[in-house]
């Protein structure tokens, strides 16, 4: 297990390290240091420090809190194609984005923009919604009624989304596109931190839960039978998941594909064991991202991929060729 | 021509072509622009023949520009119907809307009973509908500021206005002639022309490529386009790029009404995140708020020369 997670370790450690060293432009080092030089001229260090750092820390952030939100609902939901998406939060915070985007929301909160924060509160207002319902669904314990308010909760405010794009001015419209592709240029560390906040509270959340997962996600009946609390166990799990979802998504927008892809690489190559599974997938998401990051902003330089574009591209066939060579 | 005053008279602080056509707005433009236009361009608007029989007389215009080009080569009381983006001159509030580019209403269409529709090229559906309903369509294509003109030419003639839509293509051909003679002999500014951001940060930042309409005007307003050498009308510009192409200008385009000039400081400020942008460092980043700058119609000279006055504003003191 050690030697699993120091891999891991090492694979999120050294993308981290490594991906700011890469980009369009070539960087010199040691201009990025040069202390003797003020950072206001020293454009190596603002490519460093403004440009490069900024985006593979959060791309580090959103790939390890949609990756672990991925593991958490598909436990919970016990259904392999659950994903931070399933459950409507992220629709949520997309619709929050498209507001602020279409109806000019200005404002800020500690350095951090009307756009990302009307996302996170579009996502805890999906969440209160999923929250009521599981806490009303509770007479009978079926995750499958669960799932479906989810794909409705989608499916009604991505229509909501869709309106609010239909009715707005076309600069709008496609300033909320470019928003749903999904981008991790953040170009300034207040976001981050913001995001940081939630992110702590629900990986706070993810710590408590191998055990109950690994249990709930073999059935509620025998979990309960093992003396695990499943209706707690599943709120902190719910709640966690989609705290981690909706900073995730209000830091980068909506990243395709990471948290549904993700967490069956990990468990492919782990097996199923929570313990393993959640921390392997938090570290696997980082470098996931901070590497398909690297190739949307390197593969066609100097113009832009979106990076949730990557991901699928990227993703996908690796994906299908992990799951067909071992059938 | 009461409706082409009309028109001119709702913006008279929008210069150029208010200017030449009410008295009263005309002396401020010919002062700053000793180069614009003569008297005689607007004797000639006003001796234009009425449209003749065979000229339609209801016509529906689907795009903002040739909604604009219209009324001002005095086809406006023509006009029976405008697109759900139309919103200049300030008379097509109360002309029924038909929808836009991807949502034309058909139905609604030909309730108006138009005799010509302004369609783009591209509706390649409503083209059909509309020419099985039997009625004449004018296709709108549109690719850079040479073709601004040549469709304003093109559709007064169109429309039996043939007159006034010349007088008004030369009259906006010799306006932008006269600016980009004016900043001819001026170093050429790396500039970074900003169409769209997210508010209150440096995300999401899309500027004008080498292609276009802005392209062509900023190059004409004295400018050299720090994405001269890519060909497409919009880029996303990641920081990165922002940083490493080190404009000496950013002109940032807010539209209609998407701004208040309170926000307008604390939006120029965003820019300071990226201080060694020599643009941030010497203070040279400009807002400017306008829909001019997103309809390719008669008003690119008023817009042109906001760029010139921002490139160059020791040209125009």
């Amino acid at each position: 297990m050690i030697v699993t997670w120091s891999a891991f370790g090492a694979l999120a450690v050294g993308a981290c390290l490594l991906a700011p060293l890469v980009g369009s432009t070539t960087i010199r080092l040691a201009a990025v240091f040069d202390r003797s030089r003020p950072f206001a001229d020293n454009i190596d260090a603002q490519i460093f420090f403004v440009a490069r750092l900024p985006r593979v820390l959060s791309a580090a952030l959103v790939g390890s809190g949609l990756s672990v939100a991925g593991v958490v609902f598909q436990a919970l939901l016990r259904n392999p194609l659950a994903s931070p998406d399933t459950l409507g939060v992220s629709a949520g915070a997309a619709l929050g984005a498209i507001l602020a985007i279409t109806f000019h929301l200005d404002f800020s909160l500690l350095g951090v923009s009307a756009v990302p924060l009307a996302s996170f509160s579009g996502s805890i207002g999906a969440l209160g919604i999923v929250y009521a319902l599981s806490v009303v669904r509770r007479r009978g314990t079926s995750t499958t009624v669960l799932l479906l308010a989810g794909v409705t909760l989608t499916a009604l405010l991505g229509a909501v989304v869709r309106f609010v794009q239909y009715v707005a001015d076309f600069t709008e419209t496609f300033q909320t596109v470019r928003w749903l592709m999904g981008s991790l240029d953040v170009a300034a560390y207040a976001p981050i931190g913001a995001a940081l906040v939630p992110m702590t509270a629900a990986f706070a959340g993810f710590i408590t839960l191998p055990r109950a997962l690994d249990l709930i996600s073999v059935g509620s009946e025998s979990a309960a039978a093992r003396g695990v609390n499943v209706t707690q166990s599943e709120r902190v799990a719910l709640v966690s998941a989609s705290l981690a979802t909706g900073a995730a998504v209000s830091l980068g927008g909506p990243v395709s594909f990471v948290g549904i892809v993700v967490p069956h690489l990990v468990r492919l190559i782990t097996g199923a064991d929570h313990r393993l599974v959640l921390p392997a997938s938090a570290l696997f998401g980082a470098a996931f991202l901070i590497g398909c990051d690297l190739i949307a902003r390197t593969a066609l330089a100097p113009v832009e991929l979106p990076v949730g574009i990557v991901t699928a591209i990227i993703g996908g066939p690796f994906f299908l060729w992990l799951l067909f060579r071992r059938g | 021509m009461a409706a082409f005053s009309s028109w001119m008279k709702h913006r008279a602080r929008l210069t150029l072509l208010c200017a030449l056509a009410c008295g009263a707005g005309l002396r401020p433009w010919l002062e700053a622009n000793p180069t614009a236009g003569s008297a005689a361009v607007i004797q000639a608007r006003a001796r234009t023949a009425p449209a003749r029989g065979d000229s339609p007389r209801r016509i529906v215009s689907l795009v903002p520009s040739t909604t604009e080009m219209l009324f001002a080569i005095g086809g406006g009381d023509r006009v029976v119907g405008v697109s759900n983006y139309d919103h200049f001159p300030p008379e097509v509030e109360k002309i029924p809307r038909v929808g836009g580019l991807i949502d034309p209403n058909v139905e609604r269409l030909l309730s108006l009973r138009p005799d010509l529709v302004v369609v783009y090229d591209t509706q390649l559906e409503l083209k059909r509908q509309i020419g099985r309903a039997g009625i004449p369509i004018y296709p709108y294509t549109h690719r850079n500021l040479a073709d601004i003109t040549q469709t304003m030419r093109s559709l007064g003639a169109r429309v039996g206005l043939k007159e006034a839509a010349d007088a008004l293509a030369r009259q906006i051909e010799q306006r932008l002639a006269a600016i980009g003679a004016r900043v001819a002999r001026l170093p050429r500014p790396k500039t970074l022309l900003v169409i769209g951001r997210d508010r209150g940060s440096l995300r999401n930042v899309d500027a004008s490529g080498g292609y276009g309409f802005l392209h062509n005007l900023l190059e004409t307003a004295g400018g050299a386009d720090v994405l001269a050498d890519m060909q497409r009308q919009s880029v996303m510009m990641s920081t990165e790029m922002i940083l490493t192409r080190a404009p000496d200008v950013i002109i940032e385009l807010h539209y209609g009404a998407s701004i208040a000039s309170a926000n307008l400081d604390a939006e120029r400020r965003v820019w300071n995140a990226v201080p060694s942008v020599p643009a941030v460092k010497s203070g040279r980043v400009y807002l400017l708020v306008g829909d001019e700058f997103v309809v390719p119609g008669p008003r690119i000279v008023i817009a042109a020369d906001r760029f010139a006055r921002a490139l160059h504003p020791e040209a125009f003191k």
